[in-house]
């Protein structure tokens, strides 16, 4: 995959400094010669996407913390000085809050992407699993961020959150009490997600490090799946990548600035307009939209110790995606079965999401435990089945005999 | 590189040694970082015993105070709320638990309970639900007029807070004994 021409320094500065740190040949060889495949469609821009909203995130996040308080007597009112009393203070915050979605939108994107295409198959494993760890990594990040501003959700959110952990067995109590620092979330709980939010973007940050080094020891998967042959199967990253993802991020910011300027309050709930109260709770609690699938396996199940087992389990299982399927082929365009289940797992995801945002009565838990049992189905029997039974299609001998005469398959790219 | 001699040399036992030494340093070093997390004795202060006058409370109510930030249910229970709760067969409950064993004897009409549901620590409201005691509104667990689960995904009865009995018409919440004087 070598070929595309490395970086020359031409002016003596630049030869002396790239003979005592070679950063710039690094940049170049990642950022701009690097070869990706001619054939990448548009869900493979959601990378940048994701990277893009996590510098938005801090600079907006670093903003924030310059007038926010960590107290649980001026946490409330210093989200409201910042609503009402810091210049543009109301635009950061919208686009923190709002950002902080949208990066959510593009991390289920670039994953559903991943399991489309096989991305997750050898030799992208631990490419898959960093990827993984970063969607944890985020979960956390953003439930810290979201009890910050200390209204009612942010306070209920939290308490239903750590008792999560008094599930465990025997020290369950203990490790609560632990992570609140008290009897009940206080003070020093806020105090130290305060902390822990401001961290754990810089270990998002190095864990994004990895993810980019491994995917440019193990190259891109593309739409075919099929390897990288020659370097007429490929493209250099600039311009046409570049410009590729510039195009959809702009698209995307589009819907961004559509949350913040026109409906900035649309995905919060109107209750974390209240302060914090722990004497009551409100009548109806959600988690933000993009934990509903989680929390609506969490409430199928009526057993706490089992539900919050599934919960953790739901994600940790993604880690094992790349065993489970025991297709050769990686592309879901070569595999007509399975790009139905695919589908029919996407509907299931989204589906647990829409339950998530309902009351746990009635007909919602069982549609909920149907899916959530389909959910694991999907990953426990369907995948590693299919693998053995499925009748795929004859693959394309190279990325670019695909481009040139497509295979009917190739229509759906 | 060194003949590997099947005996342990005095260059492996160092080895160990040492190890073992920078091991116990390491976990030394890991206390005090954990340790600084849980409850500082400030919070453990403020968590002291408090008092309550049970008087202004009148049959049917049902009042909130807080201890360690936890809310306190004080239930003055009523008689067919007390009846309803002996007459269930302690056998087929989730938590099995008789009504006597959750209040102090001779004081039947008052049901001290921590006021946070089992499941994920929401607070229950009182007065609703099937069974004349609690409802959970955030995942629908129901509690009966003893305070013990009945229905939802709330593993066991609401707990019952350490308290004593100071007179027939005050509480101390936070100790099992009234202090000597
Ligand atoms: C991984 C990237 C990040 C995510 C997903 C994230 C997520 C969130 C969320 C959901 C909120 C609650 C917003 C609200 O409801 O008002 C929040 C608040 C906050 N975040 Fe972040 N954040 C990230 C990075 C950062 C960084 C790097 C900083 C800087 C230290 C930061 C500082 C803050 C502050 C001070 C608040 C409280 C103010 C407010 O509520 O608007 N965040 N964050
Ligand atoms: S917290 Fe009460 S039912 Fe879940």
């Amino acid at each position: 995959m070598s070929g595309h021409a490395t970086y020359q320094p031409t002016s003596p500065f630049m030869k002396w400094f790239e003979r005592r740190l070679p950063i710039v040949g690094l940049l170049y060889s990642s950022f701009v010669a690097y070869p990706t495949p001619r054939n990448l469609n548009y869900w493979w821009t959601f990378g940048g996407i994701l990277t893009f909203f996590l510098i938005a995130q801090f600079i907006t996040g670093i903003v924030l913390a310059m007038h926010y308080t960590p107290h649980v007597d001026f946490a409330f009112n210093s989200v409201e000085h910042i609503m009402r009393d810091v210049n543009y203070g109301w635009l950061l915050r919208y686009m923190h809050a709002n950002g902080a979605a949208m990066f959510f939108l593009a991390a289920y994107i670039h994953m559903f992407r991943g399991m489309y295409y096989g991305s997750y198959k050898d030799p992208r494993e631990v490419l898959w699993i960093l990827g993984v760890i970063l969607l944890l990594l985020m979960i956390m990040t953003g439930f810290m961020g979201y009890v910050l501003p200390w209204g009612q959700m942010s306070f209920w959110a939290a308490t239903v959150i750590t008792n999560l952990f008094s599930a465990i067995p025997g020290i369950g109590e203990a490790v609560v009490t632990w992570l609140w620092g008290g009897y009940s979330v206080g003070n020093p709980t806020l105090n130290r997600f305060y902390a822990l939010h401001y961290l754990l973007p810089f270990v998002i940050a190095g864990v994004v490090g990895l993810h980019i080094w491994a995917l440019h020891v193990v190259g891109q998967n593309n739409p075919t799946g099929i390897d990288v042959k020659s370097e007429q199967d490929t493209v250099a990253f600039t311009p046409y990548a570049t410009i590729k993802d510039s195009f959809l991020m702009v698209v995307f910011c589009i819907l961004f600035a559509w949350f913040v300027f026109y409906v900035p309050n649309f995905l919060g709930h109107a209750d974390n307009y209240i302060p914090a109260n722990p004497a009551v709770t409100p009548t109806h609690i959600v988690p933000e939209w993009y934990y509903l699938p989680f929390y609506a396996i969490l409430r199928a199940i009526p057993n706490k110790l089992m539900g919050v087992g599934a919960l953790g389990a739901s994600i940790v299982i993604l880690a094992f995606l790349p065993w489970l399927d025991t297709s050769k082929v990686r592309s879901a365009n070569y595999r007509p079965l399975y790009r139905q289940f695919f589908w029919i797992f996407v509907i299931v995801c989204v589906g647990l999401g829409w339950l998530g945002s309902k009351p746990a009565e009635g007909g919602y838990v069982i549609v909920s435990r149907i899916f959530t049992a389909y959910y694991f189905l999907h990953f426990l029997v369907i995948l590693p089945l299919l693998g053995l039974f499925e009748k795929t299609k004859p693959l394309p001998n190279s990325i670019s005999e695909s481009i040139l005469s497509p295979a009917p398959a190739a229509s759906v790219t | 590189m060194t003949t590997v001699s099947a005996e342990p040399t005095r260059r492996d036992f160092l080895f160990i040694a040492t190890g073992a030494v920078g091991a116990v340093g390491a976990a030394a070093t890991l206390l005090p970082l954990v340790s600084q997390m849980n409850p500082d004795a400030s919070t453990i202060a403020a968590g002291a015993p408090v008092e309550v006058d049970l008087s202004p409370i009148a049959v049917g109510q049902v009042v909130k105070v807080f201890w360690r930030g936890k809310p306190i249910f004080i239930s003055h229970r009523t008689k067919k709320e007390i009846d309803e709760a002996r007459a269930v067969d302690v056998k087929k409950l989730p938590d099995p638990q008789a009504d006597q064993d959750r209040v102090k004897k001779d004081h039947d009409e008052w049901l001290i309970l921590i006021g946070i549901c089992t499941h994920l620590g929401c607070i229950p409201l009182a007065h609703q639900g099937n069974y004349d005691g609690w409802f959970c509104p955030c995942h629908g667990s129901q509690y009966d007029s003893s305070g013990r689960i009945r229905q939802g995904p709330a593993p066991a009865n609401l707990p019952l807070p350490p308290y004593t009995f100071l007179s027939d018409s005050k509480i101390l919440i936070g100790e099992t004994q009234p202090p000597k004087a």
